[in-house]
């Protein structure tokens, strides 16, 4: 009888206390942004700075060898550009596979979801060499490129989802005499929003925190992306700036933070529906 | 006329599918059967390749301990970190799967590490709580544990990869969350009349039931756990060390592609990788069968 009563409490109370363990690596991190550098270790297990430094950011802002705004204005453009072609050319794809019938289509469709299983490690030396051949080194065109040819995780979660709108859509756009171009980008588009939303979110972060693509392809500081000019930060630690390379690590966060709260819903459906990353 | 309106739909099938189709032959099997080639053969990058055979795969079977080290590297962190990975994530959905107004809040909590997880700040962050004079060694301090020297062991560098990448449960929990709420209430309280305990219920009811599902992440989980590269590249600032404690296999195949040049020797690593997940899902598969539930077949 007296656990009834207390059961609820005790269970928020111990849940709560374990998501703040969870948390506390990323709070632990905030806070250390404020601390002057040579403090960080030694007051390492006090939360609270004795003196908040905001110099750490306006520090660190100033970047390695460029600004920092100058990495997170290269990785946007690219973030920005991968992500438009993900979405257009993957919704296309998936109208293609669940809408229209041909000869072969499940072989392809199979093919798809082979190589969404692939690992990346298979064709990396290869692509690094076409590339190169190709004279796209130090370019964003490795980067960019290939994601206009649709991302195989984003097709099957927009296949999916095309397959729940109902058919008579179809029909009765064809006796209206639209074609299936027009069926495509009129009726069945504006269906998609949710879906093309979950795979942009996706595509944000993928690209967003991808490190192996710029550390291969752009060699040039002035083209770095927030993840190279981090892991700067982390080589020219003789110096020990530890408040400043803190201090944009929270700052290379908060872009995807911000997503996560402002899609919470559609990001954690997306994931539980197909749920490949991570 | 028939005829005509085959073709035509067909043609147009290809055409919304040719990104993927084009894509597919310039950025997948092109590359494959290059990679292929390049296995086989000795290539810097700046010179032509040198056919030598299976010299390359010989290299790494007999001769180079380094290789070898990988592998075991790659394969303690991944039996280790996948199991407990979705143990927790089992647990904490386990926890989750209630009819609470907070319990939104409590699955964001969760999951946020896990889409922060990746980044190259994550990983830096991870670096320095595991630092000599960090928080880990605090706390453990507090218990009376002597800190550990994460970085000059290759044994606890390793521990400090996989707890990273357990800390980073959040997408197989979510998938878990959405097959537990597919099992029924009454399941359950059929089973409490007849007196069954929660652990009972737990192995009787909710694991066959969720099995499938077990499964499914078990094996993605597992292949996205034999790449990981950034957290190793990170922690051990490209190096893998100390001692080749954390040259994990992904990491050791950029080192000997994009570090040494030796492109032919990265291939056949690479394809050595695909032939390790092949196996390591096929065994998955084929003890599914004694594992696995499937409700439609009627239980056993």
């Amino acid at each position: 009888m007296v656990w009834k009563r207390f059961k609820w409490p005790v269970y928020h109370i111990l849940v709560t206390a374990l998501a703040i363990i969870m948390l506390y690596p990323v709070i632990w991190m905030l806070f250390s942004s404020f601390k002057e550098s040579r403090l960080i270790f030694l007051t390492a297990d006090s939360l609270f700075p004795d003196t908040w430094i905001w110099s750490n950011y306006s520090e660190g802002w100033k970047g390695t060898i460029y600004p920092f705004s100058k990495y997170m204005t290269n990785t946007i453009v690219i973030v920005v550009i991968a992500t438009i072609g993900a979405v257009i050319s993957s919704s296309l794809i998936a109208f293609g596979f669940a809408r229209l019938r041909f000869v072969g289509q499940k072989f392809w469709f199979a093919l798809m979801m082979v190589t969404l299983m692939l690992p990346h490690d298979v064709v990396l030396v290869p692509q690094y060499i076409i590339f190169t051949k190709l004279g796209w080194l130090n370019t964003i065109l490795p980067l960019v490129v290939p994601s206009f040819f649709g991302m195989p995780f984003f097709i099957f979660l927009m296949v999916q989802f095309i397959k729940t709108i109902p058919g008579e859509l179809d029909d009765a756009a064809a006796i209206d005499g639209c074609g299936k171009f027009r069926l495509y980008l009129q009726v069945i588009m504006p269906l998609l929003k949710s879906s093309l939303a979950t795979a942009a979110i996706f595509s944000f972060y993928w690209r967003w925190e991808d490190l192996l693509g710029p550390v291969l392809y752009l060699n040039s500081p002035e083209k770095y992306t927030v993840s190279m000019a981090l892991k700067m930060f982390l080589d020219s630690e003789s110096a020990s700036n530890w408040g400043a390379m803190f201090a944009m690590s929270i700052v290379s966060l908060i872009p995807v933070i911000a997503i996560f709260f402002a899609f919470q819903k559609q990001i954690v459906q997306g994931m539980s529906s197909s749920g490949l990353k991570g | 006329m028939r005829r005509n309106g085959v073709l035509k739909s067909n043609l147009t099938g290809y055409a919304f599918i040719s990104p993927f189709i084009i894509g597919f032959l310039a950025f997948t099997l092109i590359p494959m059967v290059i990679s292929l080639y390049l296995s086989f053969t000795n290539y810097n990058l700046f010179s032509s390749p040198r056919w030598v055979g299976f010299d390359n795969f010989d290299k790494m079977f007999t001769n180079d301990p380094k290789y070898w080290n990988s592998v075991r590297v790659t394969l303690i962190y991944v039996l280790l970190g996948v199991p407990l990975r979705l143990m927790f994530a089992l647990f904490i959905a386990m926890i989750l799967n209630t009819k609470s107004r907070m319990v939104g809040a409590y699955r964001t909590m969760y999951y946020l590490p896990s889409i922060i997880g990746g980044s190259v700040a994550v990983s830096i962050m991870w670096r320095n709580i595991f630092s000599n004079e960090g928080i880990v060694n605090s706390v453990i301090g507090w218990f009376g544990i002597t800190p550990v020297q994460w970085f000059g062991n290759p044994d606890a560098s390793l521990v400090m990869l996989i707890s990273l990448s357990v800390w980073q449960f959040g997408s197989s929990m979510l998938i878990f969350l959405a097959g537990l709420k597919n099992i029924s209430v009454e399941m359950y309280e059929a089973a409490g009349v007849d007196g069954a305990k929660p652990i009972r219920k737990f192995f009787s009811i909710t694991l066959p039931l969720l099995s499938p599902i077990v499964l499914f992440n078990l094996i993605m989980q597992t292949i996205s756990a034999f790449m990981t590269f950034v957290p190793a590249y990170i922690i051990s600032k490209g190096e893998g060390g100390p001692m080749d404690g954390t040259m994990l296999y992904s990491l050791y195949l950029f080192r000997q592609a994009f570090m040494f040049n030796n492109m032919g020797y990265a291939s056949a690593m690479a394809w050595m990788m695909l032939i390790l997940i092949g196996i390591m899902t096929g065994l998955l598969f084929i003890t599914s069968k004694f594992w696995v539930f499937y409700e439609s077949e009627g239980g056993r």
